[in-house]
């Protein structure tokens, strides 16, 4: 009887720390995993425009949906990186209109087959990226001006080179590989969930994403820790390159034309910023979520999709876009402050 | 056994004679308190002994050798390392991916966060620190708790040499004193030597073996702790101000 005294008396202050533990758990899950939130306004607007149309959540508009989300998001994720190391590339959306045609000239021009083709296409926009990383972090260049610049360079090659003339897929390229980089009805999505898993990953697991973090976070520091800091920009600027250019070549395989207005004007750019910027990623640096951007990617899909089902215009689109950004953007302050005073 | 002697060290930079001739020692498992007036240089001494800066002239001499500091990863590879007044901890990462900031543990191409949250817990608990979750953000961290992290980092590095600059600087005394107690902590093991840059002259008594004070680039006074008392070093610094403020121009000779 003495022997189970003492565990009788433990067992309910064991509970009690048990669930407070718990609970304590739970608090920090709401409010660490920022990606909550925007998963709630995703599936909100899903409900209400089911409401509003039945042809929201039909198979057809799904597909449509997803294909409008996949390319941006893509995009959203090298800009992520960049934003989480302190940078940001206005270039990519250009690069993402270039590398088709670097797969069209590499093939129709040079008689590369297409697979040697598409790896100079992602050779050139990571070298792209490279000039870019090496001009902000090298010649000290603020990015936002750096990538400006190489924008306006890069759009005037394009259509310098194309003659602002759309080009046909290349026939070697076409059945099996168009289907594959994008054609095929979820294909583009497939792609994009890939590459959200795998920078999941590598933002939240490895050490290049510790990395990545220390940089944006506090620069000085993580040089004074040793972290080589240009080296883990130059990086980013070449993977968010190489994003653009996927984006890109799946985009043209898709509508089945490499056209040079595709992303080539700034909408993909800013689309894919306001994914990023929506689904929780500070410009400040030091935080962001490659899961936030897909679903901010798949919220401006919805309304986009929604709005033209429900019969407004595409003029008023832009009334909410700028609303969501204001508004998440301020939702994130609040939310890093609430967090940095103990908010768990 | 001296660790670390710096003989004549000189360091320009253009018209400014930031050191002029210094020489100093560190022996094993002591602690130094470095003080001197702002701009007298003490900032300089300590990266040039963690190899940021090169001297112009003089030399170092660290575990009985010669040596010529190319870089801050140099020193840290012959176990000098610094704890920088900016402390070098990434606000937003957890406390245990701070003290592994760049030397992470890995599986593979993975992270491996529960053997270095273990090892953080462990290495904080080794060192007296109170810090109840490895896994919070540093950004929730109190001043002292910081800077707690910030040297338990380096001693974990293998640090023989700690240059902690400025430490006490803006902490209360509750804070100062978790950090006084840490270096206490690590004067007991007596594997660690330290140089302490502080303002705090009761401080520095309190808890350092030998006190230097730096005036305008040179070492003018060299004494065991015990030998002195807080009045004599608050004089001699007061001192060299009162001949100043007399119309001397610049130091009094």
């Amino acid at each position: 009887m003495t022997g189970t005294l003492p565990r009788q008396q433990e067992t309910p202050a064991q509970q009690d720390r048990r669930l407070l533990t718990l609970l304590r758990r739970g608090g920090t899950v709401l409010v660490r995993w920022r990606e909550a939130s925007v998963l709630i306004v995703a599936i909100a607007m899903a409900i209400y425009f089911r409401a509003a149309n039945d042809v929201f959540l039909t198979h057809d508009n799904l597909r449509n949906i997803a294909q409008a989300t996949a390319p941006a998001a893509i995009v959203a994720v090298g800009i992520v990186l960049l934003l989480v190391s302190g940078e940001i590339d206005l270039s990519v959306g250009v690069v993402a209109a270039l590398a088709p045609f670097l797969v069209h000239y590499a093939v129709d021009l040079y008689g590369i087959p297409v697979i040697p083709a598409f790896l100079i296409a992602f050779a050139i926009s990571a070298f792209i990226g490279f000039c870019n990383g090496f001009i902000v972090t090298k010649l000290k260049v603020p990015s936002l001006v750096a990538t400006l610049g190489s924008y306006y360079l890069l759009l005037g090659i394009l259509l310098t080179t194309s003659h602002a003339y759309p080009a046909q897929i290349p026939e070697e390229a076409q059945g099996k590989i168009q289907t594959i980089f994008g054609a095929g009805d979820w294909s583009s999505l497939i792609w994009c969930l890939g590459v959200v898993a795998v920078y999941h990953v590598v933002l939240t697991r490895t050490r290049w994403g510790l990395h990545t973090i220390s940089v944006g976070g506090n620069l000085i520091g993580a040089t004074e820790a040793g972290i080589r800091v240009n080296r883990i920009k130059i990086g980013n600027f070449m993977m968010a390159s190489m994003l653009g250019a996927l984006a890109g070549i799946l985009e043209a395989f898709r509508i089945n034309s490499i056209d040079p207005n595709i992303g080539g004007g700034t909408a993909l750019t800013f689309t894919a910023i306001s994914a990023a910027v929506i689904g929780g990623t500070a410009l400040a640096g030091g935080s962001g979520t490659v899961i936030g951007a897909l679903l901010g990617a798949l919220i401006l899909a919805e309304l986009q999709n929604g709005f033209n089902l429900i019969g407004i215009s595409a003029n008023p689109f832009n009334i909410i876009l700028g609303s969501a950004i204001l508004l998440s953007m301020i939702a994130n302050q609040y939310l890093s402050r609430l967090r940095r005073t103990g908010g768990t | 056994m001296s660790v670390l002697v710096a003989e004549h060290l000189a360091k320009r930079f253009g018209a400014l004679t930031a050191l002029r001739d210094v020489s100093l020692r560190l022996e094993q498992g002591e602690v130094l308190g470095l003080i001197g007036d702002n701009g007298a240089g003490k900032s300089t001494l300590i990266k040039i002994i963690c190899g940021y800066h090169r001297p112009d002239a003089g030399r170092l001499v660290v575990n009985g050798k010669e040596v010529e500091l190319r870089s801050v990863d140099h020193a840290r590879a012959l176990g000098i390392d610094t704890v920088y007044q900016g402390l070098a901890l990434i606000n937003e990462l957890s406390v245990y991916h701070n003290m592994f900031l760049n030397r992470e543990l890995r599986i593979g191409p993975l992270l491996n966060n529960r053997a270095m949250r273990r090892l953080a817990r462990a290495h904080l608990e080794d060192m007296g620190v109170n810090i109840p979750n490895v896994s919070a953000e540093v950004a929730k961290l109190s001043g002292g708790q910081r800077q707690a992290v910030a040297v338990a980092r380096a001693v974990y590095s293998d640090a023989k040499i700690l240059l902690l600059d400025e430490p006490l600087a803006a902490m209360g005394a509750k804070e100062g004193a978790l950090i006084l107690d840490l270096i206490r902590e690590l004067k007991a093991r007596g594997d660690v030597s330290v140089i302490i840059i502080a303002h705090n002259y009761a401080q520095v008594l309190d808890v350092c073996d030998r006190v230097n004070l730096l005036q305008h680039g040179a070492i003018t006074f060299d004494k065991p702790t015990a030998e002195v008392t807080l009045d004599e070093l608050t004089e001699l610094v007061v001192a060299e101000y009162r001949a100043r403020r007399r119309g001397t121009n610049g130091p009094a000779a």
